[in-house]
């Protein structure tokens, strides 16, 4: 690490300040409280100089001075507001506005708009330029970009965020005067990822995007900040919602109050791919198959039906006549909740999920260790990167615009260790190419076993890679499911010796939640092994849950083919065509399926129930990294509900005290548990630990932080803190200690999702706007199949 | 697109004297002009490719200099400077003589493929205003009489 940059004091407007040497003076003011105007100036990216509002005065240099191209200097003196820099600024407002087509009754930007304000701030709104304004066309660049020239007051920020943000280059600016303008890099039309990065960026209403426009003004709307529902990677997107015939709905996501991991950042996902929300095809009403066709039902009817067949197979076959599978893409609310309705209720642990990384092999070999995991924001930080496989462009961009901007912003070394020449090669120190599957090779040459080498690579550029890696402090280890199983332990190993800490990437928004909270037949919420359960946890529901592990997500489907498996209870996730499985086994199993749309899991049920979406309903979700994250409710679709309340209705429909599933508030009679003792009975263990949180027993039985409480208190490494997690900070959860011992991890049931940076499983093959841009059908794989979750 | 190999021995040399690749696009750009006549999006892929930019990069730089051409130009490219001190001199009335003399107007090309013609800002040359360009050199303290002698000139290599 380099020492400190010294500290420059200054003097501006009076005030006496310090900031450290080379910091531009236009930051050291807004550090300082002191705001001064600016367009072209943007934090994170490179100087540009250009729209000259930010002139100051600076004494004893000539003339007026742009306080975003200026560096501190000691002893300056420096007046950022006098008649002077008024008069500039507000010639400066004239001159943009000289072309400027003044149509902010119609343009997106209104009431959003920094050119706006500054009209209203500066009062240059009248003009000397006599001349007629040269108009052109809006153009559409692409699905989501447009470009409407004349309001374009050429701050370059959209150039400068395409190539050096996203590293893409996508925008340049051609001519020069008068005459510039924005160019895409296809003459008419752009090609390239779509993000919206530059939409978001404009200062004004030039670049607009085509999910928005002409649609609502900003006044209209809500704005609630949720998280992504796409990758893994946990990016809160702001989403403005308006209220429509059926609800509320989604009318745009950006991030622009930067808050959260991901800063501004939005990839094409979280910006638009809002829209399955909307589609036609979505179910609204329950169905239930009546004459072998699935037909609308209420809700009452619906939850009677699988209530009492459910029950019927239960007491008739046992609970490992039933199956249950979960989702990525529910909260971890949800997740908890299933899989403990699965044990409790149904008396069974046949609960799986879709696996896309190998989360119990990660935490069985992180055994023993303490403080081993990244943050997100470890990695826009870390000194240093090493990526192992997967390419992060694709399946989490998040995760490559930090890396990026560590790389572009703190010269951190990146090191890339892939069998494909990933565009993360442009950004590595260090790019070292191996045949497929050499990954696990690799994480044993770094922990000593150099015969490993030659199935890698060249040894010679493998040893100077290790040395590298050896000599760094600080390293941030990412590594996507190519490393898996008995591979993850050296992995581990070398992290250790070096200090370093790791991310295990996997796919889907909450696909590290569905492992946390136990979707597993062997694994319990904190990956306490069903069979061999241990401690107070014994006490708790846990306790209570039966011994034995259960079926896999392939098993279940065997055993439904050779009749063994009854019922089935799937949610969010569409099984059958992933994994290639033989729709007919079903054809004798009662199947229920919880979804947005009749996939092909669905079509095959017995009932289907229509869900809610992550934007649709509160919770927390837990990123790749473990990083947990709180969803807000966003939009409304009234005819429909969460997978939460969906659960605990068919719990209460089967007779299942709920009470027992979710800690709500148990009613008048309620004590603290001091009559009987503080240990005693589980709600009133349970009001103890929310006394003791300081938190509020919750009222309605469908309220998931209920289940949060529990989920703190249960799940090692979620203890952290309620205040930052509910004010909508992200907040590092740890992978719990097991000890020793190895957990249950089957490498071999781990299928990738193999979504790129335009496709998003299920929801994916429903948002228009992913399907829409013309970069969607590059880099699918042929054989990727049909997404399961 | 294979240049010719003196124009790749001056890439290569170009190429020595900086430390990043981009740094030799502008000159690269002027002499590929020189031999192929004009940026064609071959050239300008190939010139890309060279230098590690992407064709828009190029693009936005060919754009900016009213030297380098996206079409193909007449034998002799004719730039009449019009900026203020030769607008003062009379730079104007040259341009318009031009264009009468030649029969085309701003960026265009004689049917006979000898001359393209062009308004430009301030080509330096204000000392000596009002002043022109051909190809690279410089006419200056122009007049009408000047420039039918300079063409007449110019058509006269053409023929030889
Ligand atoms: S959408 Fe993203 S990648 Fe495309 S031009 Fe805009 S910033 Fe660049
Ligand atoms: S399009 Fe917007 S961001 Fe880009 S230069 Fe113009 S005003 Fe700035
Ligand atoms: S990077 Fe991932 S989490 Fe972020 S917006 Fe894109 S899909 Fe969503
Ligand atoms: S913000 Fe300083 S010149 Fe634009
Ligand atoms: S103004 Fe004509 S050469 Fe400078």
């Amino acid at each position: 690490m380099a020492d400190a940059p010294k500290l420059v004091n200054l003097t501006v407007d009076g005030k006496a300040i310090t900031a450290p040497a080379g910091t531009l003076l236009i930051d050291a003011c807004k550090n300082a409280g002191i705001e001064i105007p600016s367009f072209c100036y943007y934090p994170g990216l490179s100087v540009q100089g250009a729209c000259r509002m930010c002139l100051v005065k600076i004494e004893k240099m000539p003339k007026l001075q742009t306080s975003c191209t200026t560096v501190v200097g000691e002893g300056m003196v420096v007046t950022t507001e006098n008649d002077e820099i008024h008069q500039a600024r507000k010639s400066m407002l004239e001159l943009v506005l000289a072309n400027h087509p003044l149509d902010c009754p119609v343009c997106d930007a209104g009431g959003q708009c920094e050119l706006q304000d500054m009209t209203f701030t500066y009062g240059a709104a009248e003009s000397k330029f006599v001349d007629i304004k040269n108009h052109r066309d809006e153009q559409q660049w692409s699905p989501v970009v447009y470009f409407d020239r004349p309001r374009c007051i050429l701050c370059y920020r959209c150039v400068r965020v395409c190539g050096e943000g996203m590293d893409v280059w996508a925008l340049g600016i051609q001519q020069r005067g008068v005459s510039s303008v924005i160019a895409p890099n296809m003459e008419d039309h752009l090609e390239c990822e779509e993000c919206g990065m530059c939409i978001d960026i404009c200062p004004v209403g030039a670049l607009t995007s085509g999910a928005y426009r002409y649609k609502t003004r900003p006044w209209e709307m809500n704005h609630v900040a949720t998280v992504c529902t796409h990758c893994g990677d946990g990016c809160v997107t702001t989403l403005g919602v308006r209220r429509s015939d059926t609800g509320m709905e989604i009318m745009r996501g950006d991030n622009r109050d930067k808050s959260g991991i991901n800063g501004d950042f939005l990839c094409i996902k979280g910006r638009y791919a809002f829209d399955f929300s909307k589609e036609p095809e979505r179910i609204t009403v329950p169905l239930i198959r009546r004459n072998s066709k699935l037909e609308p039902a209420t809700w009452e009817a619906a939850f009677e039906l699988i209530a009492s067949k459910l029950k019927e197979v239960r007491d008739r076959d046992g609970g490992q006549a039933i199956g249950v599978i979960g989702s990525n893409r529910t909260t971890n609310e949800e997740n908890y909740l299933l899989q403990k309705f699965a044990r409790l209720v149904l008396a069974t642990n046949n609960i799986d999920h879709h696996r896309t990384a190998d989360y119990p092999g990660f935490v069985s070999a992180l055994a023993g260790t303490q403080n081993m995991t990244a943050s997100m924001r470890d990695v826009a930080s870390a000194p240093a990167i090493l990526l192992i496989g997967n390419d992060p462009t694709e399946q989490h961009p998040l995760l490559a615009w930090q890396i990026r901007n560590n790389v572009r912003l703190n010269k951190a070394r990146l090191y890339t260790v892939n069998s494909n020449q990933i565009k993360l090669r442009r950004q590595s120190t260090v790019f070292h190419l191996i045949s497929a599957g050499s990954e696990g090779a690799f994480a044993q040459f770094l922990v000593g076993n150099d015969s490993a080498a030659s199935s890698v690579g060249d040894p010679q550029a493998l040893n100077s890679l290790r040395d590298k890696l050896r000599g760094e402090q600080g390293l941030v280890i990412a590594f996507g499911s190519e490393i898996r199983g008995e591979h993850i332990k050296p992995l581990v190993q070398f992290a250790q010796s070096v200090g370093a800490k790791l991310i295990c990437l996997g796919d889907y928004a909450n696909s590290r939640g569905a492992a946390d909270m136990g979707l597993y037949p062997d694994l319990l919420p904190g990956y306490y092994p069903v069979s061999q359960l241990t401690g107070s946890k014994d006490e708790d529901w846990m306790g209570k849950a039966p011994k034995q592990p259960g079926l896999t997500l392939q098993e279940m489907f065997s055993a439904a083919a050779g009749g063994r498996l009854r019922a089935l209870y799937v949610v969010g996730s569409n099984p059958v065509a992933r994994y290639n499985l033989d729709p007919f086994a079903l054809k004798n199993t009662f199947t229920v399926v919880q979804d947005m749309f009749l996939t092909e899991t669905a079509t095959l049920a017995d009932v289907v129930l229509p869900a809610a979406n992550a934007y649709e309903k509160g919770g927390t979700f837990t990123n790749t990294c473990g990083d947990l994250q709180r969803l807000q409710k966003a939009g409304d679709v009234t005819t429909v509900k969460s997978d939460f309340e969906i659960i605990v209705r068919i719990a209460n429909a089967m007779g299942y005290d709920v009470h027992g599933l979710v800690p709500f508030a148990p009613g008048l009679r309620a004590d603290m548990g001091q009559t009987r003792g503080a240990e005693s009975g589980e709600a009133d263990r349970h009001k103890v630990w929310l006394t003791r949180q300081g938190i509020e027993p919750k009222l309605s039985p469908f309220d998931p932080l209920a289940l949060l409480d529990e989920i703190q208190r249960l799940v090692p490494g979620y203890e952290v803190s309620r205040l930052n997690l509910m004010a909508g900070n992200d907040q590092h959860t740890q992978v719990p200690d097991i000890g020793s011992g190895e957990l249950p991890s089957h490498p071999e049931l781990i299928v990738p999702s193999e979504d790129t940076l335009f496709t998003s499983g299920t929801l994916g093959r429903y948002s228009k706007t992913l399907n829409s841009v013309m970069e969607n059908d590059r880099a699918v794989p042929e054989d990727a199949g049909i997404p399961a979750d | 697109m294979r240049f010719s190999d003196q124009l790749e021995t001056r890439i290569a040399t170009m190429l020595t004297h900086y430390p990043v690749k981009r740094s030799i696009l502008v000159p690269t750009l002027l002499f590929v002009q020189d031999e192929v006549g004009y940026l064609s999006d071959e050239a300008i892929a190939e010139v890309a490719k060279r230098v590690e930019l992407t064709e828009l990069e190029v693009r936005n730089v060919i754009s900016y200099y009213s030297m380098l051409s996206l079409k193909p130009k007449g034998k002799f490219n004719i730039q009449v400077c019009t900026n203020i001190c030769c607008m003062i001199r009379g730079g104007e009335s040259i341009f318009d003589h031009c264009k009468k003399k030649l029969g085309i107007g701003h960026k265009m090309t004689t049917p006979d493929g000898l001359f393209s013609l062009e308004e430009v800002e301030c080509i330096g040359a204000c000392s000596w205003a009002p002043a022109m360009q051909v190809n690279y050199d410089f006419h200056e303290n122009l007049t009408a009489e000047k420039v039918d002698a300079i063409l007449d000139d110019y058509k006269r290599k053409a023929q030889q």
